[in-house]
């Protein structure tokens, strides 16, 4: 019995399964925003690296693969780790679910740091744009042009992984310690499905920034 | 806790529940309410406050204009008071107007549910929605802004005095609150059906809703990103859009008009949808063709995206683009005639009545056919060379944006004011203001027609003396518009206190908001309905005998 | 709701991470214009993995489907219409 009354449903619901419908529902749209947000960036982008191609390529090859590929697995394995929670939280395995979420969060700020070392390396370099840039390149302003929708993208896409780890490890705390989600598991479903999303920005990312004509 | 018990065992209730308006009294209750009828008022009166911002920029200008010389106000000031009025008219006035009052308040009562899907959410939206109105009322008190409401960059980015920041910020926040009521009203709409509420069996308001909440959703982020780029540029001198940094301003018009081309579908489906209510019920029919109206609906809504290139037809947009961006236009006004032609021949053979709600619509089919028509010419690309930025243009989007979503949004409001108050409006003063509207506003905007096809460019406080004449038809017919827009103000108030009682159904419309009380009791209904036969099952027969016999 | 199972999860796991690989490995092979072509397709094979599996599309209602491909559809109509402005620029 106290597992039926454990779900509560809000006075404006029939029953569980519309509100948990709902809800995902809303996320998918709520991701269907954020697709169009980045692509605005996207945009930029490509209409961009299309009428500089060459400037673009040479600026890319000033940045860093090994920590590109290196974040871009720490992404991917997080997000395994994240379907394996969601996974835990609908079995009602609270033990489990809080460590899960724990090591997703933990790959996030693993990212976190990578890509502020890389950040780093980049102002030591003067690959920030803005008056101290330099670049050894054919056409330097359309490489410092690369390099501010570099910053911009990658700024936005990491605000969104702090965010999210933010809340992973927020959820974490609510499951291990308050058993949150016990019968209740759309709140993780749908951190999830955000956790995901802002993972396949950066698969996207990662070859559009990383791997412009890289063999020559 | 409690609204799981509530919901767990359906106790006896008492049996006349409190009028959602009784239903808490104190000031917290409305601040802190999450019932989607109360939200509904409280963006009424916050949108209500905005207009009359906007429209007293308007007033400003239109007084300038009065004579050929710039000597009521400076141009830089003149710059200032038409982009608060786009602004906040725009973004604060219309897009919120018909989607936040009144889809707030009729979507759940009109699919027959208790509420919206994410109250709490919908409640949010409207608390982001007053702050980006505080940074954008900051923003004009502290100085204002000279862009024009469309901040082409670079002047915007790099040019522009004042407070350009405060004013992206304030739409960008704005920008959020419209994304999440999209969002719930996808959603709701769902999900939140009565049984046997087919999607056939919708009041074409839901469908104009849902349609419109598909564009919030999709195209206000693109806003978001753009808007934040230019106010990086302009605070960190980030160059995307600037072209000494190696930047394109084009992309920034690409990107403001992905958003702002579809915003004015935003603007105007919600008006159609009002329409379509209204005219089945006074002309006691059924709509024609109600499921064209329905696919017209969407179409529009989709087309509308594929055209936004119209707007930079003399920027330097490539000249095919141009082409194509031309042609997609005059096919997003397929859907549009489809529209107003379903009303006409709803209209033939009905049993009339002009009853204030329907003077309201009557205008804005007329008044939306010229705007819509005039729009053709603009979409032809080589006219467009010959009017562009022009009061042509001027004219064109004020007859759609005013003729029809005001028109729209006055005629729904008047529609939906007893099942909103309980209350009926005094019908001689409300008809009278309606005609007043009508004629102030032809009066206003025709002229600029013409004063636009001979050349007067928009923008500007100096005009060629030869201009004069128009323009103080145009000046006199705008005094007239705001005689007709202050009275429905004091009529509308007056009325809550003393205007006659008017019971569930008024109108004898159809439709589940009205099979419930005036004022909706907080839940809407007694009871779940239970929908079995499509929308606007009016009896034209029984209409006209009972017109013969009121006659006879 | 059927969940996928544990070994599903793996396996796209591995999958992906193969990808991954695979997109590092064609950036350094001379494909001429084709290079980006690839690194694209890649990524939206990753994209759909995560999309189908991780985020459950593939067990979800005929309608989430329409919203996932609604999203990407807009983006679609964004990146054509204006790059057909941006590509047909030097055609005078
Ligand atoms: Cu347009």
């Amino acid at each position: 019995m106290p597992d039926v009354l454990a779900v509560p449903i809000e006075h404006q619901f029939d029953d569980a399964t519309q509100q948990r419908e709902a809800a995902t529902m809303g996320m998918w749209l709520f991701i269907a925003t954020e697709i169009l947000l980045f692509g605005g960036m996207f945009l930029g982008y490509t209409a961009y690296r299309h009428a500089y191609p060459s400037a673009f390529a040479e600026a890319s090859r000033h940045t860093l693969i090994a920590f590109g590929g290196t974040n871009t697995a720490v992404l991917l394995i997080s997000s395994t780790v994240m379907a394996f929670a969601v996974r835990a939280a609908s079995q009602n395995r609270r033990k489990l679910l809080g460590l899960l979420l724990f090591v997703t969060a933990s790959l996030g700020v693993l990212f976190l740091v990578i890509k502020g070392l890389e950040y780093a390396h980049e102002i030591n370099e003067h690959l920030l744009p803005g008056r101290a840039f330099h670049i050894d390149a054919a056409d330097p302003q359309h490489a410092e042009l690369f390099f501010y929708i570099y910053w911009l993208m990658t700024g936005v896409h990491a605000l969104h992984v702090t965010i999210g780890v933010v809340l992973i490890t927020f959820f974490a705390f609510r499951a291990w310690f308050r058993d949150a989600f016990r019968n209740h598991d759309t709140p993780i479903e749908l951190l999830g499905l955000y956790w995901h999303f802002v993972d396949i920005v950066w698969v996207f990312l990662f070859p559009l920034i990383y791997m412009i004509d890289r063999h020559s | 806790m409690t609204t799981a018990t509530l919901q767990a065992a359906p106790q006896p209730r008492p049996l006349t529940k409190p009028t959602y308006l009784a239903d808490g009294k104190t000031i917290r209750s409305w601040l802190l309410t999450t019932d989607h009828k109360r939200i509904a008022i409280l963006y009424m009166i916050s949108i209500t406050l905005f207009f009359f911002i906007g429209g007293a920029a308007a007033t400003m200008m239109r007084l300038e204009l009065l004579t050929p010389q710039g000597d009521l106000v400076t141009s830089e000031t003149y710059n200032k008071l038409f982009t608060i009025h786009g602004v906040v008219m725009v973004w604060f006035f219309l897009i919120p107007s018909i989607p936040t009052v009144l889809g707030n308040f009729l979507v759940p009562l009109m699919i027959g549910a208790r509420d919206v899907a994410f109250p709490k959410l919908n409640l949010a939206s409207w608390y982001l929605f007053m702050a980006g109105g505080a940074f954008a009322v900051f923003s004009i008190i502290t100085g204002g802004v000279d862009t024009g409401w469309t901040f082409y960059t670079p002047y915007s980015s790099t040019y522009a005095n004042g407070h350009v920041i405060a004013m992206a910020t304030g739409i960008f926040i704005a920008g959020f609150g419209s994304i999440a009521t999209g969002l719930n009203f996808i959603v709701t709409i769902h999900k939140m059906r009565a049984p046997g509420l087919t999607w056939f069996r919708l009041p074409m308001f839901i469908w104009t809703i849902y349609t419109t909440s598909l564009i919030l959703v999709l195209a206000t982020p693109v806003l978001a990103i753009t808007l934040t780029l230019m106010a990086l540029e302009r605070a960190f001198g980030v160059g995307i859009f600037n072209p000494a940094m190696g930047g394109d301003p084009l992309l920034f018009q690409h990107l403001f008009w992905f958003y702002s081309h579809p915003a004015v579908y935003i603007m105007i489906l919600p008006g159609m949808g009002v329409v379509s209510e209204l005219i089945p019920c006074f002309a006691r029919k059924q709509m024609f063709g109600y499921r064209f109206v329905a696919y017209a609906t969407v179409a529009i809504g989709v087309f509308g995206f594929l055209v936004w290139g119209h707007h930079m037809f003399v920027s330097s947009q490539s000249i095919y683009a141009g082409m194509i961006f031309s042609i997609l236009s005059f096919a997003v006004s397929v859907p549009s005639a489809i529209k107003v032609f379903n009303w006409t021949a709803t209209l033939y053979k009905g049993s009339i009545r002009f009853q204030t709600p329907m003077l309201y619509a009557l205008g804005f089919v007329g008044l939306f056919t010229i705007g819509g028509l005039t729009g053709l010419f603009l979409a032809c690309l080589a006219v467009d060379v010959h009017v562009h930025d022009t009061y042509f243009v001027i004219a064109h989007f004020h007859y759609i944006m005013v003729g029809g979503m005001v028109m729209g949004y006055l005629g729904g409001l008047h529609f939906w004011w007893p099942k909103i108050t309980g209350r009926l409006y005094p019908e001689r003063l409300a008809k009278l203001s309606a005609v007043t509207i009508f004629l102030g506003f032809n009066l206003t905007f025709f002229p600029q027609f013409i004063l636009g096809y001979l050349g007067m460019p928009r923008r500007y406080p100096v005009y060629a003396p030869e201009f004069q004449v128009l323009n103080v038809f145009s000046t006199a017919g705008a005094s007239i518009l705001a005689v007709g827009y202050v009275l429905p103000l004091a009529y509308l108030l007056w009325s809550l206190r003393w205007g006659r009682v008017a019971g569930p159904n008024p109108w004898q419309a159809t439709g589940l908001e009205w099979t419930t009380s005036s004022p909706p009791p907080t839940d809407n209904f007694e009871k779940t309905p239970i929908v079995t036969e499509g929308p606007y099952a009016y009896d034209a027969q029984a209409a006209e005998a009972e017109l013969e016999a009121g006659h006879a | 709701m059927n969940e996928p199972s544990a070994r599903t999860y793996l396996f796209t796991g591995i999958a992906l991470l193969a990808f991954l690989g695979l997109t590092i490995a064609a950036a350094y092979v001379n494909l001429g214009p084709l290079n980006t072509g690839v690194a694209m397709a890649i990524s939206f094979a990753k994209g759909a993995l995560i999309v189908l599996f991780f985020m459950h599309i593939r067990y979800s209602k005929p309608i989430l489907w329409v919203f996932v491909g609604a999203g990407f559809f807009w983006l679609g109509i964004m990146l054509v219409l204006a790059m057909s402005d941006y590509m047909s620029r030097g055609w005078n």
